[in-house]
């Protein structure tokens, strides 16, 4: 064994758009030890419930992280609307789902990119990418952003779907399947992806189930959890629904999750616009959150579960607002995962992870 | 037109924002919009960078970051604030963490304001940054020194 010696990863790193600072402790060309480094995007948003009330901090959460902003404006609402007693019409809540679906996708597909261009597969990067365009595509279309969408409120959603609108949808999704198909055949077929993607990084399942994974990171170590299958909001009514799993555990069963969930959120997609219920969009809500009313809420983010809290004082400003994000339950997987990889895989398995540096730091 | 302002390449660091307009500055060099027609690429490293674009607010931890990408990126430069967060702070402004945009920490040349930023508004904040590279160089050419930040 050589001397330890100390190479820095980040925060400035073209693997990773986001600043993620880890110290990996080397001994020749493999990770002995890795110390991650985090505060460089902490902003402090959970403190700005004293200065917004509950209507507007709607707008700061889903800035919380602009690839999840659809997920995290969903889960603030669900949150205050519990709080409050609120219920939202079914329409709503499927239009809500819908939404965040697509986002998943969006989300998913840019990861992919994302990871294709970690092994070297730039030209994948750019499919991705590419049909990641159609998605925001129906974004604009329906709610006027690319990518924070500002289209929840508490009460239920500010912008309908028209029935046309909503074949249109179904329609670029069949449309962009068979191209999604064929990069999936790539990445879960290709040679060259599996030689650096089988085998490293591993997470047993049992390390899986002591870390608390959560999200894609999670199942693909064989851990079924997935929030959406509790069924509740408009996931209830789907006809089925089996959380995607692999029982490998390592970067390749990550992408393989992933790559299958996207079809998933396809179907999902589909099935909820044949069958969305006519009415109201938005109910109206009065009054304030109740003095020490407290309500807390799960939902499956792209990345994972994210757990919301809230705390109500009788005004329109909330006592407390907390939120454990997907990535801050995954980082300590992640450091389990680079133990004894070697110094080239680093950035596949941080990359497998899929972290969000800024919904972890807020 | 000089040489570098025919082919500007960017390095792109994420300060603190919350990952929206870094998505819009990929989207930007990727099919759909491809930034890449014009001859902007995207590096990672900054003595290879002519363009600075720099997304989300500044905050302690990371002005130190800022400022040495700055740095070590060669004369002429031109930095562009991408997103409203880059230009001013925008919804973060009065956060605890947050000093302001990234004109706190190092001479900003464009602004393009949005939350987040298209991808439209960046390709006309690099046409415009390209213009001031050109003015740059051409001042280095006759002579004049470089400011002194």
């Amino acid at each position: 064994m050589g001397k330890a010696s100390v190479i820095p990863f980040g925060p400035q790193h073209p693997v990773l758009p986001e600043p993620l600072h880890l110290d990996l402790v080397v001994e020749d060309e493999t990770v002995v030890d890795c110390i991650p480094q985090i505060g460089f995007v902490h902003r402090g948003l959970e403190k700005l419930v004293e200065t917004r009330d509950y209507n507007q901090f709607i707008y700061v959460a889903e800035r919380i992280c602009g690839i999840c902003a659809m997920g995290h404006s969903l889960g603030y609402a669900e949150t205050v609307e519990s709080l409050m007693g609120v219920e939202v019409p079914k329409r709503a809540e499927y239009l809500r789902v819908i939404w965040h679906e697509l986002s998943r996708v969006h989300s998913h597909l840019l990861w992919l990119g994302l990871a294709a261009d970690a092994f070297g597969f730039e030209s994948m990067f750019m499919h991705c990418w590419r049909l990641r365009e159609r998605i925001l595509d129906i974004f604009e279309k329906t709610t006027g952003g690319r990518v924070i969408l500002s289209v929840v409120c508490v009460g239920g959603v500010v912008r309908d779907i028209d029935a046309q609108t909503l074949k249109e949808i179904v329609a670029v999704l069949d449309d962009i399947r068979g191209d999604y198909e064929k990069i999936v055949k790539t990445l879960l077929t290709d040679t060259s992806v599996k030689n650096r993607t089988v085998g490293v990084g591993s997470i047993s399942r049992e390390e899986a189930a002591a870390l608390s994974m959560v999200g894609p990171f999670g199942r693909a170590s064989g851990l079924p959890y997935d929030v959406r299958s509790f069924g509740r909001g408009a996931y209830g009514d789907l006809a089925d629904f089996q959380p995607v799993t692999d029982d490998q555990g390592d970067c390749f069963a990550r992408v393989k999750v992933r790559c299958l969930e996207v079809l998933q959120s396809f179907d999902i997609v589909k099935e909820l616009a044949a069958r969305i219920p006519e009415g109201d969009i938005a109910v109206k809500v009065k009054g304030n959150p109740a003095d020490g009313a407290q309500a807390s809420n799960v939902l499956e983010q792209p990345r994972g579960e994210c757990y919301y809290y809230a705390r109500g004082n009788g005004s329109k400003y909330l006592d407390r607002m907390r939120m454990r994000t997907p990535t801050s339950q995954n980082l300590a997987g992640m450091t389990v995962a680079l133990k004894g990889c070697d110094l080239a895989d680093v950035n596949m398995i941080i990359l497998t992870i899929d972290p969000c540096i800024s919904c972890t730091e807020r | 037109m000089g040489y570098s302002s025919k082919s500007p390449w960017v390095i792109h660091y994420d300060g603190s924002s919350c990952n929206g307009c870094d998505i819009e500055v990929l989207a930007t060099l990727c099919p759909g919009f491809d930034g890449e027609r014009f001859g902007v690429i995207n590096t990672g490293n900054p003595k290879h960078a002519d363009i600075f674009l720099v997304t989300g607010s500044v905050n302690e931890q990371n002005i130190g970051v800022v400022k040495e990408i700055y740095d070590q990126m060669l004369e002429p430069k031109v930095v562009v604030a991408c997103g409203i967060c880059a230009c001013s702070g925008g919804i973060f402004h009065d956060c605890y963490n947050v000093i302001g945009g990234v004109d706190k920490a190092i001479p900003v040349d464009v602004y393009a304001p949005g939350c987040a930023v298209r991808p439209e508004a960046l390709i006309d904040a690099i046409v415009e940054g390209v213009a001031v590279l050109d003015q740059k160089a051409q001042a280095i050419k006759s002579g004049e020194k470089p400011r002194e930040d």
